[in-house]
């Protein structure tokens, strides 16, 4: 999925855990069903808390992938 | 009805204070109700004019410890009291002062940041606290 296709991006390069997850979290609460996330971060415990965030609050994680330290997250908004 | 995380904050040094802070955020981005009850130490270091300054760390962070957390100061770690406040935005966080630390410490409501909702006892706490966990840190 390309950046085109995201509604919104969220830039959690540098942040510490857990804001990664407050950021998209708080930018999520401004979007509606159906409406794309893409996150990237650095903090290497996001990859298993995305995945775990996605499975409690039902926002479907679509994409998880990692490039050396960078993560990068596709989320759809429930 | 999901069960909330009661935390009880004893402790007002920053190395706790941030700990905490992370549990709290994270419980409310997952929609997990939090209830935070602050007592002595903790207290103290959310009164308005205390809130920002240096709170030291707990004992065992020794001098190493010091140089690893200035370390993720300085590589713009939130402060502990700024990851509250987005955990409030983000969620349903109730953060009470322990009315008898209140006592203890000389400090009135209007002495305490706007992050802090109000003031209760140990009944009202337990109260809330329903069937949740209850972490004293």
């Amino acid at each position: 999925m390309g950046d085109d296709q995201a509604t919104l991006v969220v830039d959690a390069r540098g942040l510490n855990c857990p804001m990664p997850i407050v950021r998209t979290a708080q930018a999520m609460k401004a979007l509606n069903p159906g409406d794309i996330v893409e996150v990237t971060a650095t903090d290497p415990g996001s990859v298993r808390d995305f995945a775990a965030w996605s499975r409690t609050t039902g926002h479907a994680l679509l994409a998880s992938s990692t490039d050396g330290g960078l993560f990068r997250f596709v989320l759809r908004h429930k | 009805m999901e069960q909330p995380l009661n935390l009880v904050l004893f402790s007002g040094t920053d190395d706790k204070l941030q700990a905490a802070s992370v549990l709290a955020a994270g419980a409310a981005a997952i929609g997990k109700p939090v209830h935070v009850f602050l007592q002595y130490w903790a207290l103290d270091a959310f009164r308005t004019d205390r809130i920002g300054a240096d709170h030291g760390l707990a004992p065992e962070a020794g001098a190493e410890g010091r140089l690893a957390v200035d370390r993720m100061a300085r590589a713009g770690q939130t402060p502990w009291h700024e990851t509250l406040r987005a955990a409030k935005d983000l969620g349903e966080v109730d953060i009470e002062a322990c009315s008898l630390s209140m006592d203890l410490l000389g400090i009135e409501e209007a002495d305490l940041d706007p992050l802090v909702d109000g003031v209760e006892g140990v009944t009202a706490f337990y109260d809330s606290a329903g069937d949740g966990q209850v972490l004293f840190i």
